[in-house]
């Protein structure tokens, strides 16, 4: 049996909600009350959160704040990591992700994930942009074909690309490797991306196409970005989350974090006191 | 004086070093030189194209495709046990089993490769012999079938091990990446992690079939010692191995054509591990450098 | 079924035939020594080991080879150990990239690939001919000291390669030499790690039969080895000539004698493992 991405009423529970536009105004992900242990260790301690859809959030905050882990719970990435422990809810599309019939690799689909260091698989440039829908067992070549070419359009490295498809992924640049991890995420056309400090290893250019990208896709895509970088943030983001210790200190659109925080620790984070 | 001093020692730490390339060069003359005078009495022709190797008997034949045939046979059925299975227990343990179950388990795998060969041939004479006869009666009380298949078990570490550390190697990022998209731990290992790693994994698949290759109490103790040109696992078989043992435990005088026999013999051998050795260690170069 | 749920079935699958495969390589052992032990175990009395060999089963014991072993063992480290932590330190700390070093490495990479009873061959030409040792003891030992270098010089490297930079460059600082700092920094802050090594590969050797029996050691050895010069049967040795015997009561001395074999190289192994462990927490 084939899937056709055409139509995602055949697609699993998650994806059904999505297709609803009355469901816009409703947030794109939700969490109550969320704690996270690495065995004893409490990474997260109780936050409660939600995202509105088609926007870009950025979380901000210290090295070892628990930015990183409570992104990766969206797509349920800390599930591999030894002694996790989870408590609260998270919804996306209005969900529960982490209820036990859950299909990982549905969300997956769903939830599309660019992360630190650009890792394009050691495959062609068009393997690795069509790798997400073989596994779908997706066997249309048409259809992987103009998909591939649409996402590459779509981060534009279409153009820079198109004659060397067949390369290795990693004959690229960083900045180049980097967009095709984020067309190999939009070929399988997810609803929302995480992006775990996507820019942090790139140059300042290859960091400014990636952040005019992130613009771009916000208007089809809800995008959660960590960032160390608090210009970034002021720049791309919609909503800005600080975290401190595990603790949500506050979250608020950006331009009131940045101009006005409420709390004493965001202002000393955002004026460079401390961090 | 000082200065002296340390010439000295590094010189002695040198002739140490030295001493490798003089047992390598005394393996190529020795078997070289008996073989050319094996040679000057047997052509290389009937050598290579003979049926029948018959060096101890009236009517003398000396062709080592019966002995090489013996080789392969065991050696393929070796691989084809260790293969399977060693590689599922690389996969296994390097993308699923708890680190704990990893940490534990792979020792004691690594058990299984230190176990003296004399001591695997028994247990392919005394139990897996008469065990296999209980299915296929007509199975002969030697035979290349449980010499295959306690040699598979035998090498099966030298796979799942070198694999493992390959596929461990792979960075955890590429693993990320795919599960990110959707994929399952099997996929991710199938198409993204084994095709990495591959090099790594090829390297202990010729390293498993030189060591099948070389094996040699194995195969005497459980294989038999009658040369012949067949592909029966059923049937007595004879290796090279296990012929220069059969000869080595005879009464054969020094300079004999007969003695003469089992250089030949080797230096066959060495042929073929060491071309598998150079392509193992060549490839082992290429990967190494593919990581730093 | 859609694609995923088939997928993830997939999945499941595997995951059982890999724990299957784990476990079945487990239960071979057990299965396999237990058979051993229930052969064998009842064999074993003291007489067994200071028996001579016999024609008779039910008078044989190990004496004779049980001795050869430990006389192979002896020579063998005394020859080996020295040569191959020499030629190890030289890899590691003199040789390094220079086309010496290049094919010393690849050399050494080949021999450790060389089947066993080609070392046999080498030490039948080279040692019982040539330097006329006979099929003595001192033959054998020099046949598996070669057999089992690569093995010392590989894992002195390795040892060498994990100490650290800093404690090179501090002993460097002071004043000292290339071989004091060798001898009084690298050499004990790597002890551990080669003789880690060494023990590993001595109990390989020691259960080494078949270049043992191309350079002419004897199944049959009335005597125990009494000079380096004298024959020599080692255990392995006489397993496989107990296993070649017809008679069942050759089969029960082969297990029993595989029983203390087995119990040598595991009890070799443990320390080796044991050195490891306290080793490598020395620098964690």
């Amino acid at each position: 049996m084939e899937i056709t991405m055409e139509n995602p009423k055949k697609k699993g529970v998650v994806l059904d909600s999505i297709v609803d536009t009355s469901l816009k105004k409703t947030p794109k992900i939700e969490t109550k009350n969320i704690k996270v242990w690495y065995e004893e260790f409490n990474a997260i301690k109780g936050i409660s959160m939600s995202i509105k859809p088609n926007t870009v959030t950025a979380f901000i905050g210290p090295s070892g704040c628990g930015k990183s882990t409570f992104l990766r719970l969206f797509n349920r990435m800390n599930d591999y990591v030894d002694g996790f422990s989870l408590e609260g809810k998270i919804k996306i599309n209005g969900q529960n992700i982490y209820k036990k019939n859950v299909n990982v690799e549905e969300l997956r689909k769903e939830v599309g994930m660019v992360f630190q260091k650009p890792n394009p698989f050691p495959k062609s440039i068009f393997d690795n942009v069509a790798y997400g829908l073989k596994i779908q067992g997706i066997k249309d070549k048409q259809l992987i074909n103009d998909r591939v070419i649409s996402s590459l359009k779509q981060v534009g490295l279409w153009e820079e690309v198109k004659d060397d498809l067949k390369k290795s992924g990693l004959a690229l640049s960083g900045g180049q490797q980097q967009r095709l991890c984020i067309a190999r995420t939009l070929a399988v056309e997810p609803s929302i991306i995480l992006m775990d400090e996507p820019t942090s290893a790139l140059d300042p250019i290859s960091t400014a196409k990636i952040e005019e990208l992130i613009f771009q896709l916000k208007q089809k895509y809800t995008i959660v970005i960590v960032t160390h970088n608090m210009q970034q943030a002021s720049r791309i983001s919609d909503y800005t989350a600080f975290f401190y210790l595990g603790e949500l200190i506050e979250f608020n659109k950006t331009k009131n974090i940045f101009t006005n925080p409420e709390k004493k620790q965001t202002e000393n984070y955002i004026t460079g006191r401390f961090g | 004086m000082r200065k002296i001093k340390e010439l000295i020692i590094e010189k002695t730490l040198m002739t140490s070093a030295l001493i490798t390339i003089a047992v390598t060069l005394g393996i190529i003359l020795v078997l070289s030189i008996e073989a050319i005078q094996f040679f000057s009495e047997v052509s290389i022709f009937d050598f290579l194209t003979d049926t029948q190797w018959t060096p101890l008997f009236t009517e003398k034949h000396f062709g080592i495709l019966p002995l090489l045939s013996g080789t392969l046979l065991t050696s393929f059925i070796a691989i084809s046990v260790a293969l399977p299975i060693g590689l599922t227990i690389s996969i296994y343990l390097s993308e699923y089993a708890p680190k704990a179950f990893r940490k534990a388990v792979k020792p004691l795998l690594e058990l299984l490769a230190s176990i003296p060969t004399v001591v695997y041939g028994f247990f392919a004479l005394v139990v897996v012999t008469p065990f296999l006869q209980g299915f296929f009666p007509d199975l002969a009380g030697f035979n290349s079938l449980s010499a295959g298949i306690v040699m598979g078990i035998m090498i099966i570490p030298y796979i799942s091990s070198i694999s493992e550390d390959a596929l461990h190697a792979v960075p955890a990022s590429l693993r990320e990446a795919s599960y990110g998209m959707g994929a399952t731990k099997l996929q991710t290992a199938f198409k993204v992690i084994v095709p990495a790693a591959s090099s790594g994994i090829i390297v202990s698949i010729i390293l498993a079939i030189s060591r099948a290759i070389g094996e040699t109490m194995i195969v005497a103790i459980a294989a038999g010692q009658q040369p012949r040109l067949t592909l029966d696992p059923t049937v007595p078989v004879e290796t090279i191995t296990a012929y220069i043992v059969q000869v080595s435990l005879g009464d054969v005088q020094h300079g004999s054509l007969e003695y003469r026999t089992i250089f030949a013999a080797g230096i066959t051998l060495f042929t073929f591990t060491f071309l598998l050795n150079t392509l193992s260690y060549r490839i082992r170069k290429k990967y190494q450098e593919k990581y730093e | 079924m859609n694609n995923i749920q088939k997928n993830r079935w997939k999945d499941q699958v595997f995951k059982f035939w890999g724990i299957f495969c784990t476990v079945i390589g487990l239960v071979l052992l057990t299965i396999f020594i237990g058979d051993i032990l229930i052969d064998g175990i009842r064999r074993i009395d003291w007489d067994f080991i200071t028996d001579l060999p016999s024609r008779k089963a039910e008078n044989s014991g190990i004496y004779t080879a049980l001795m050869g072993s430990i006389w192979i063992l002896a020579l063998t480290t005394i020859i080996a150990f020295p040569v191959g932590v020499a030629a190890g330190i030289y890899l590691e700390e003199y040789a390094k990239n220079n086309k010496l070093a290049g094919l010393l490495e690849i050399n050494i990479s080949n021999l450790a690939g060389v089947p066993s009873i080609i070392y046999g061959l080498l030490g039948l030409e080279v040692f019982v001919r040539i330097m006329n040792l006979g099929a003595s003891v001192l033959a054998g030992s020099l046949t598996l000291s070669l057999l089992i270098l690569p093995i010392v010089i590989v894992s002195t490297r390795e040892a060498i390669k994990a100490v650290p930079q800093s404690i090179k460059d501090a002993s460097f600082a002071l004043g000292a030499s290339k071989w004091q700092t060798i001898w009084h920094q690298i050499l004990p802050a790597s002890g551990g790690g080669i003789l880690t090594g060494v023990i590993l590969a001595l109990s390989r050797a020691v259960g080494e039969t078949a270049p043992l029996i191309v350079v002419g050691a004897l199944a049959y050895v009335p005597f125990v080895p009494q000079s380096p010069m004298d024959e020599f049967s080692v255990m392995p040795i006489q397993i496989f000539n107990w296993i070649s015997r017809p008679q069942a009561g050759f089969i029960e001395n082969a297990a029993a004698a595989i029983i203390i074999l087995l119990g040598i190289t595991f009890i070799m192994n443990g320390i080796a493992v044991y050195f490891r462990n306290k080793w490598q927490k020395k620098w964690k």
